[in-house]
């Protein structure tokens, strides 16, 4: 017996094309076009999965996005992906979903004891329960409680390869949020002025209500074709608008069809970030539910999604379904069952009348009016519903298998609220209204409190030309077309609870009950978003739509306030749970993040380099791809012994021109630069305002007022914003130009006592210590390049840095190498670079790191005691300039085969547990045995000859090192004067 | 996200910019004191209201923009070159 429930012929399935799929295990049948919800209804399923914290079977409750239940796992060639709502999820030819949260079947399942002990499981239990002891939580209390609740599991197959994603970038002159009757008319009269419009759609086909109502086809269809006419307006389906992020931004997610996935390589999700200047929010309203004992019972369903389930798919809720709703709307549901043969149980309205009833008992259904449900029956299936009077007298019980509910509709309101729409109370439909700011957009149809199709249609083309004029492009108004008419209907009649024995619950998917909201009052849980956060309720992946308001209602019951009083839950983006895979886009992996590479990377690459990330640069690591110290100290040898070249490109390199360029200079830097003689360089700090230092750099003056200044790699991008910043704003007066010149120039460093040996043939300048002493900078001819020269070292050997524009790197890196082979040069990478540094004492942003000043790195003689600079007067607060403050020293360890590991912390013997510092750098040595490092140490320069312990817990290390000034090799610096 | 309308570039996305802080902070006098000092750099009045405040166009033109913006509403109300700045009076 297949599908017992498909009674007629559905809008978006095909009878043709049966479809096999599985669930937990049954193969089952269904057809192209039902969602598994559908799919697993037409086939009598009626338990899909059990909740969340009492393992209560839970059913079916809507036929959307909405859906607090119907959860489940699909297991596919990505792997096993938890909570897909079955209720959109596309039927798929041998689709295999799992429910969740049951152990070891749905139908038995261990969990549900919770269900029975449920009196010691109320809101807050687990804040008040699991205190003590302390390891407890982490070790004992989570564990268990995460196995216990929870919803599907994870499993992913990550391949090599991402999946495909995508981020599109939109604009349009207006945004159409929901393609229902609404959002349709909008778009017919926006799109005949000729503004840019996008439409946005959930769904998979515009129509919204329209598709429930057989009347509205021809209007549908006519408007869907004016639509396709229009050259300026274009249509997402399956597109939720998942956030506002104010200024005309929207961020929505489209999920493919199947055929489309195919067409674009297997993509399943498109992000699309819009730019738009108004907004039409036609979002729609859901209906919501009622609290009353047992309302989650597998069967109990709201009204409108079994509504959508008979038109859309075909498929009848139940075979004897009962209604139990407070408003005219709900009744088309039991009327379109009616029509389809089905024989309905009866309706319990707790109006004493209405027109619907009126209806509904022409139809014969019986309707037991001025009545509530005040019990179901039933664990696993509805099997009976008691009617109850108003004041909880029991009436009459009746025989049903479904019971359809309504307790009225509420405006979607999340993007308005996120807007900053006013919500105000509309007490004849008992919801908030949402409104919004002009220069933002508007609100039409159900989103707008409309009720009625022909309604919504006629708000949406009124919106639509409210937003023409808006934008100035108004249309010559024309007769809306002739609507079929709403039916005549009686006000709703405000409920939201049923009292009774069992649990009403407010949040199905977080198992949220009426009485844990009163509990929380109790407590002292009385602002909503407390109460929110006290019960987790509206907190689960549905975010608690269709009970969001009824939460509110019941708090304001039991606080005796008007529920216009409660407010409302702050709705976040997102609007529906969204992928990270969508999010990340195109940006993983490689695309994480850009690479920078050097001028010579393919050089590097060539040679055998490993290379590095720093920042977003790829600098050479070692020439080698061996791993292990030796290529490292060889490279380091060949500067300590003869010479050696290294690629510093990727220092940042500002160029500063202007007659005020030495005052603008001295104002940024710590120390003097208007005395510096042309011709000549000098080291810099630069400090931020509050005193601690930002970067260093060597700065070079190339004429009276032309200056270049580099910067740390890590801090080139930084500085130069910290540099124009002040030229704009403190500095505004003076005459000074900043340029960025870090990619137009290479800049190599040639280090080594042969370094003046290896360049003397390239250069014709005399490049005697007399002639060109440390610290001398020529702009010259070098190699046939037009270039600049410094005399500068960070290796602590005779160094000159060279700079040529970035298209002759080459030329002048194989003149350099070529000219060192008789000295059998090396190039060398930044693993020898920092060996050499660290050897010297020089500091890099390891003790540049934010938190360090000029006194803590032993450079205070640099602060220039005449004029104003940045961070003068704060670094001289007291706080900075104690003695026991991290100041840099240098650590060796005390046996020779020790090694020494950056971040280790420094202790003393006698007192283990308290740090007195920590290393920041660390290096095997050439210059001396075994290892040596940097340090930050608190009274550091008091310490010198010290023996400390240098601790890493990580590794369970412990390392006897004795404290040293910093400058550990050539500290008279004969060897960089050389 | 905010759409800040650079005089030099036109309208652009936040990411495109770097915050540099409340515009009317005036750096104090050389010899103000650590006292002016500190209030230059740390005392901010985070008020329900009309913001003065730079933004720099580092993924455009990296200049300097004075911008007016509502702390509660994000509304900008105006944006200038910085004052002073070369070209300041066409970029108002």
């Amino acid at each position: 017996m297949a599908c017992p429930a498909r009674i007629a012929r559905g809008l978006l399935t095909d009878p043709a094309r049966p479809l096999h799929f599985r669930f937990d295990g049954r193969e089952l049948q269904g057809l192209a076009g039902d969602t598994l919800a559908s799919a697993l209804l037409a086939n009598g399923v009626l338990q899909v999965g059990r909740s969340f914290k009492y393992h209560r079977p839970r059913g079916i409750v809507t036929a959307g996005p909405e859906e607090p239940c119907a959860l489940v796992d699909v297991i596919g060639a990505r792997g096993r992906e938890p909570n897909l709502p079955a209720t959109t999820l596309p039927l798929t030819a041998g689709l295999v979903a799992e429910s969740q949260n049951r152990w070891p079947s749905l139908r038995f399942d261990l969990g549900a004891l919770a269900d029975r002990v449920a009196g010691f499981l109320p809101a807050g239990f687990y804040y008040k329960t699991f205190m003590s002891p302390g390891w407890g939580w982490e070790r004992l209390y989570e564990p268990l409680i995460r196995r216990a609740a929870g919803l599907g599991r994870l499993e992913a197959s990550v391949g090599p390869h991402a999946d495909p994603a995508e981020t599109v970038h939109d604009h349009a002159d207006v945004l159409i949020v929901g393609a229902g009757a609404a959002g349709l008319a909008a778009a017919h009269r926006l799109g005949a002025t000729g503004l840019r419009v996008l439409l946005a759609e959930q769904d998979l086909a515009p129509g919204g209500g329209t598709l429930l109502d057989g009347r509205w086809a021809r209007w549908r269809e006519s408007t869907g074709a004016a639509l396709q006419s229009f050259p300026t307006l274009r249509c997402l389906m399956r597109t939720t608008v998942l956030g506002a992020y104010g200024h005309g931004v929207f961020g929505a997610l489209e999920t493919l069809s199947a055929e489309e996935s195919a067409r674009f390589g297997g993509l399943r999700e498109r992000l699309h970030v819009l730019r738009v200047r108004r907004v039409l929010l036609a979002t729609g309203a859901l209906e919501r539910l009622i609290a009353f004992p047992a309302n989650d019972v597998p069967g109990v369903m709201l009204a409108g999604a079994a509504l959508r389930f008979l038109t859309r798919y075909g498929v009848a809720a139940g075979r004897r379904p009962a209604l139990f709703a407070n408003n005219d709307e709900a009744y088309e549901a039991l009327f379109a069952l009616a029509a389809a043969g089905v024989h309905c149980a009866g309706v319990i309205d707790p109006r004493p009348e209405s027109r619907a009833a009126a209806r509904a008992k022409a139809l014969g259904i019986a309707v037991h009016s001025a009545a509530v449900v005040g019990a179901v029956g039933g664990r696993h299936a509805v099997r009976t519903v008691t009617i109850t009077e108003l004041d909880g007298r029991p009436r009459f019980v009746l025989e049903a298998d479904a019971l359809l509910v309504s307790g009225g509709h509420t405006p979607v309101s999340g993007l308005a609220a996120q807007l900053g729409a006013a919500l105000a109370w509309h007490e004849p439909q008992a919801t908030w209204i949402p409104e919004l700011p002009a220069p933002i957009g508007r609100v039409a149809g159900s989103a707008h409190g409309v009720c009625g199709l022909a309604a919504a249609a006629r708000d949406g083309y009124e919106a639509g030309d409210a937003l023409a004029v808006d934008l100035a492009r108004p249309h010559a108004a024309t007769e809306p077309p002739t609507l079929p008419p709403d039916p005549e209907a009686t006000a709703i009649g405000a409920l939201w609870e049923v009292r009774g024995r069992g649990k009403a619950f407010i949040d199905l998917q977080n198992d949220v009950t009426a009485d844990d909201v009163r509990l929380a009052v109790r407590e002292g849980y009385e602002h909503l978003e407390h109460m929110k956060r006290y019960t987790t309720f509206g907190m689960a992946t549905d975010q608690g739509r269709i009970g969001g308001l009824l939460g509110c209602a019941v708090l304001a019951a039991a606080r005796g306030i008007p529920v216009a009083e409660t407010g409302t839950l702050r709705a976040r983006p997102f609007a529906q749970p969204v992928p990270f895979a969508a999010l990340a886009g195109a940006e993983v992996r490689a695309h994480y993040r850009p690479k920078r590479r050097l001028p010579l990377h393919a050089w590097h690459e060539s040679a055998g380099a490993t290379f590095v990330s720093t920042g977003l640069w790829l600098r050479p690591l070692v020439y080698s791809r061996e791993p292990g110290w030796t290529p490292v100290l060889e490279e380091a040898r060949a500067v300590r012994e003869r010479v050696g070249i290294t690629d510093v490109s990727s220092l940042g390199k500002i160029d500063v021109q202007g007659a005020d360029a030495a005052r603008f200079l001295d104002f940024v830097y710590a120390n003097t630069f208007s005395t510096l003689a042309v011709g000549r360089a000098r080291y810099g700090i630069m400090l931020r305002e509050d005193g601690l230092l930002l970067d260093d750099g060597t700065t070079s003056r190339l004429a009276a007022g032309h200056f270049i200044l580099t910067t740390t790699t890590a801090n080139s991008a930084s500085v130069l914003e910290h540099l124009e910043f002040h030229r704009e704003s403190s500095c505004a007066a003076l005459d000074v130009v900043l340029t960025d010149i870090l990619d137009q120039w290479a800049q190599f460093a040639l280090a080594g006592p042969r370094a003046r040996e290896v360049l003397a043939p390239l250069v014709a300048l005399d490049l005697s210590n007399e002639a060109f002493p440390f610290m001398a900078v020529a702009e010259t001819m070098i190699a046939g390049v037009p270039g600049r020269l410094f005399r500068i070292s960070f290796s602590g050997e005779l160094a000159y840095e060279i700079a040529v524009p970035a298209g002759a790197a080459l030329t002048l890196w194989s003149a350099l190498l070529e000219s060192g082979a008789r000295f059998d040069i090396r190039p060398y990478g930044l693993d020898a670079l920092n060996t050499l540094r660290i050897e010297k004492g020089h500091v890099t942003t390891a003790e540049l790191n934010g938190n360090t000043t000029a006194d803590d790195l032993g450079l205070q003689r640099l602060l220039k005691q005449q004029g104003d600079f940045i961070g003068r007067t704060l670094a001289q607060r007291p706080g900075l300039t104690v003695s026991e403050r991290l100041q840099l020293v240098g650590v060796r360890p005390v046996a020779p085969t020790a090694r020494l590991r950056n971040g280790s912390q420094l202790v003393a013997a006698q007192a283990p547990g308290a740090s007195l510092g920590y290393l920041t750098s660390a290096t095997r040595s050439l210059e001396f045995q075994g290892w040596v490092g940097l340090a930050l140490l608190s009274g550091g320069r008091q310490r010198l000859g010290q023996r400390l312990l240098a601790r890493s817990p990580v590794h369970d290390e412990s390392v006897e090192v004795q404290i040293l000034s910093a400058h550990m090799l050539d500290a008279e610096n004969t060897r960089v004067r050389s | 996200m905010l759409r800040i309308p650079c005089p030099w570039c036109g309208v652009r996305d936040e990411s495109e910019f770097r915050y540099r802080g409340a515009a009317e902070a005036r750096r104090p006098e050389a010899a103000a004191g650590a006292a002016a000092f500190n209030a230059y750099v740390y005392e901010r009045d985070n008020a329900r209201d009309w913001h003065c405040e730079w933004w720099l166009h580092v993924a455009g033109c990296r200049r300097l923009l004075k911008v007016v913006r509502h702390t509660v509403t994000h509304e900008i109300r105006s944006v200038e070159a910085a004052p002073g700045a070369p070209g300041a009076e066409r970029g108002r």
